[in-house]
């Protein structure tokens, strides 16, 4: 039984290795300025933890394998006892650990602690149930301030501006989906109207709650054009599933050239 | 720490009279143990179920499915049910199984039955709270699961009950009003419940050791129900609070998870000055703790089989309870890591990093000393002793791919993805599991005093082990390709191309489902048909073997057990027999 249970182990074990191996199903391919620390991060998390599950359900397989023994047998003792056992686990994970905090928490910083570019492009996202909407700041650079009792998506209103009594709200675009330059820093501020969303663009290497009553900035350059999708990852109702819109890169003079015909 | 504990305090309350006191409002710690397993039994069996629905409705969305729109016609009209019943489906799912499952069964079921005898005490400290605790879980039960015919709908907030989604009433959607009122309720008093539990657990262990039963000598089965209970008082007491703070966000008007300005179908809500996050951080409080509670007993079960499966000493008893503590201890320093994305300061981010990386030392720690006790063993591969080493493998599978989810860096990338529904299932789900099993079949024949078919366990074990990676494991890639959880439908283009693997997940489990039928004859079969067992069947050396199978009203008949080594004394050099009980006096060896 025990021979069984180390075929069997080893099966399983180089079976989920090779389907990692292989990238059969893998990351899409990055387009974003922080992503290639986020993806070498994840291969090196990869390669350690990959190594240590093979060596670890082998072992066991082995240990397994050699101890279903019929008949009369004496029981050994693990050479050297706990003590070397106990000793490389603290050493071999507390090293693991520590590059992986050192490096990991570069990235973590390249994405978080590292201000916006003053040039960034700023947009605004709205989430609400079931919708995101963007909003650029027009010509005049500034955006209107939301009033949560003006909002309607009724009658098209989803960040509740008042135009009537506010200038700067006046010139404000607001889209369903986020169309942004390429090579050019973004600053999105994201807010939420009713509950938690969150903002996920897999090839961005983005994923970020959009909590209610907070305003959460994050900040990204996007290195390819192209077109991607926006889901939302956190549980928002009934609808959460269908709850996407689309990333537009374009280049420069494009986007340029959209944003003309949207002010208009 | 080498107290020596006086005589169990005898609390003598003699046998009852009636079926309704010998089986229902039992204060027998034995009758409660299997009230507590048979709930377990019953709720494992609900989630399953729901489980499958999900699973039908992910990979073939269109097909109606027999007799659900007779369970619910407004949830599944025409047998296809609807976004909503679908989320109603997970949340129960989840619910069901964290709550009364994982954290009643490993705990509340075998620590009941098997605590008291284990420490040779005749029953718990506090039988009558003891009784009351096992009620009121089981009022928690049903007030759960009646929240799938309130009229509104059932709760579609998940287990983790994310608020404002989970505090603005029916105004966020079908199944928000009274049927998330009623989750709150139902887990609010699950939490009364294992409080109880905990406090009766904690003042047995303390309270009601035999003569020679020093904290040292304590099966590392008792230690992992006395640290569960530990987690357990300290996690509970913060759910608690947080649930009725829930309540009254929904019936008195406070808004304590509400923030002000929601605008919810163009209505403007009457709430003001609460924060979403405090709910994230009381849940996470206790959810966190929550996964040790689930694991724990596990842990403890599997050292105490393991060695008589392998017929020797553990490597390392010492080293083995220090793990346990040290996992205990750093589970209440890690919850934020729930919430890298959740909007809190980044700083944070890192600061829950650590701890949770940290916490994987120990966890390694006590794998190897469980391959160390492998290691030139003499294994005798029952069914438990199976489960025991497929426990292991499990538990390894989940915690690698914890090393991901612990990196914020990464975690940006596989929150919320179908990543971490393979990382949990593994290592809190299918180990647990894994644990409830290897308990089963070994105190089977303690409990019931029949054995249990061997033939038909071993072939549950073997599907089973293979069917949990056949379903699990693919969730880890479905992670990788960026496949959101929770989602009732997969739409968006990127995902569609990953419906296949789906399919094939879905194949696993309902076979791997249909494989516990197996189990669940081969368990109420044995009960009344199995061969009849021995005191001690499986040559096994704690105190409860010293006792006939069953064990009498009282546990050792009258008698006063005494212990005098430390468990697990398997194939000691220089010993005459091949295990040496707790219970035999030898003068060679020290009292």
């Amino acid at each position: 039984m025990g021979k069984l249970f180390a075929v069997v182990m080893v099966i399983i074990t180089l079976v989920s290795a090779y389907f990692v191996v292989e990238h059969t199903w893998w990351m899409p391919v990055d387009i974003s300025v922080h992503g290639p620390g986020v993806d070498r991060q994840l291969e090196e998390t990869m390669l350690g933890t990959g190594i240590l599950f093979i060596l670890s359900q082998l072992l066991l397989a082995a240990f397994v394998f050699f101890a279903d023994k019929k008949g009369p047998r004496k029981i050994k003792r693990f050479p050297g006892g706990p003590v070397p056992l106990v000793l490389s686990a603290v050493i071999l994970v507390g090293i693991e650990i520590l590059t992986l905090t050192f490096v990991g928490s570069k990235v973590w910083a390249s994405i978080y602690f590292t201000p916006p570019d003053p040039n960034s492009l700023r947009v605004d996202l709205q989430a609400e149930q079931f919708a995101f909407w963007f909003r650029y700041a027009g010509p005049d650079g500034q955006f209107g301030t939301i009033h949560p009792d003006k909002i309607s998506d009724g009658n098209g209103n989803y960040y509740g501006l008042d135009p009537a009594n506010d200038v700067a709200a006046r010139d404000d675009i607001v889209v369903g989906s986020l169309t942004i330059p390429v090579d050019k820093p973004i600053l999105l501020t994201m807010h939420s109207k009713d509950m938690i969303h969150s903002f996920y663009v897999p090839e961005l290497r983005i994923q970020q709650d959009i909590v209610p009553g907070l305003d959460i900035p994050i900040h990204f350059t996007a290195t390819k054009t192209g077109k991607f999708e926006i889901v939302c990852t956190q549980l928002c109702g009934l609808g959460h599933y269908s709850m996407r819109a689309f990333l537009e890169v374009l280049p420069q003079d494009k986007f340029d050239e959209w944003l003309k015909t949207q002010s208009q | 720490m080498d107290h020596e504990a006086a005589p169990s305090a005898v609390h003598h309350h003699s046998p009852p009279q009636g079926f309704i006191w010998k089986y229902i409002f039992s204060l027998d710690h034995k009758v409660i143990g299997k009230q507590y397993y048979f709930l377990s039994l019953l709720a494992v069996i609900t989630g399953m179920v729901l489980s499958w629905l999900m699973r039908l409705h992910l990979a073939w969305g269109t097909a109606a499915i027999p007799l659900l729109d007779k369970l619910s016609p407004n949830g599944a009209p025409g047998g296809v049910m609807t976004p909503e019943y679908y989320l109603s489906l997970m949340t129960l799912h989840g619910t069901i199984m964290v709550f009364f499952v994982l954290t009643t069964a490993p705990q509340a079921g075998f620590g009941n039955y098997i605590l008291p005898i284990q420490i040779g005490a005749e029953d718990m400290a506090f039988p009558r709270l003891n009784m009351l605790s096992f009620w009121v879980t089981f009022v928690s039960f049903v007030t759960l699961v009646s929240s799938l015919f309130v009229s509104d709908g059932p709760p579609i907030s998940g287990w983790t009950a994310y608020a404002p989604l989970s505090a603005l009433g029916s105004a966020g959607g079908p199944g928000l009003g009274r049927g998330q009122i009623l989750w709150a309720l139902a887990i609010a008093t699950f939490c009364v419940g294992s409080l109880l539990g905990a406090l009766n657990f904690i003042a047995t262990t303390i309270d009601l050791r035999a003569k020679g039963m020093t904290l040292s000598r304590l099966p590392l089965t008792c230690w992992a129900w006395f640290i569960t209970a530990i987690l357990s008082l300290l996690a509970f007491a913060v759910l608690l609070p947080a649930c009725v703070l829930l309540i009254l966000d929904h019936i008195g008007g406070t808004s304590f998870f509400i923030p002000a300005g929601l605008v919810v179908s163009d209505a403007l809500q009457p709430h003001a000055g609460g924060s979403p996050l405090l709910w994230q951080h009381l849940f996470w409080f206790f959810g966190h703790p929550e996964v040790y509670i689930a694991i724990v007993p596990g842990l403890g079960i599997v050292s105490n089989v393991l060695a008589c499966t392998c017929r020797k000493p553990l490597l390392s008893y010492r080293v083995l309870v220090g793990c346990m503590i040290a996992i205990a201890f750093l589970s209440f320093t890690v919850w934020g890591h729930h919430m890298f994305l959740s909007g809190m300061s980044p700083y944070s981010g890192l600061t829950f990093s650590v701890p949770t990386l940290f916490i994987t030392i120990p966890a390694a720690i006590v794998c190897l000393i469980w391959l160390g006790t492998v290691y030139g063993a003499k294994l005798r591969l029952n069914t438990f002793g199976l489960f025991a080493i497929g426990f292991i493998s499990v538990f390894l599978t989940g915690g690698l791919s914890g090393f991901f989810l612990a990196q914020p860096s990464i975690d940006t990338y596989l929150h919320a993805t179908y990543f971490v529904v393979g990382h949990f299932h593994f290592v809190m789900g299918v180990a647990a599991i894994f644990g409830m099993f290897t308990g089963t079949y070994f105190w089977f024949p303690k409990m019931f005093g029949r054995m249990m078919n061997e033939t038909l366990g071993k072939i549950h074990f073997w599907l089973t082990f293979i069917g949990v990676y056949c379903i699990f494991m693919p969730m880890h890639y479905l992670g990788f390709a960026g496949n959101v959880r929770r989602y009732a439908a997969f739409t968006d283009d990127y995902m569609l191309p990953l419906i296949p693997v789906h399919k094939f997940i879905t194949v696993a489990a309902l076979t791997t489902g249909a494989v516990q039928l197996i189990f669940i004859f081969n368990l109420f079969w044995s009960m009344f048909r199995g061969k009849l067992a021995s005191a001690n069947p499986w040559e096994a050396t704690e105190l409860e073997w010293s006792t006939p199978s069953p064990p009498p009203f009282d546990n050792f008949g009258g008698q006063h057990p005494v212990v005098y080594r430390p468990p697990y004394e398997y194939n000691v050099e220089g010993a005459t027999a091949e295990f040496i009980p707790q219970f035999t006096p030898d003068p060679v060896i020290k009292a």
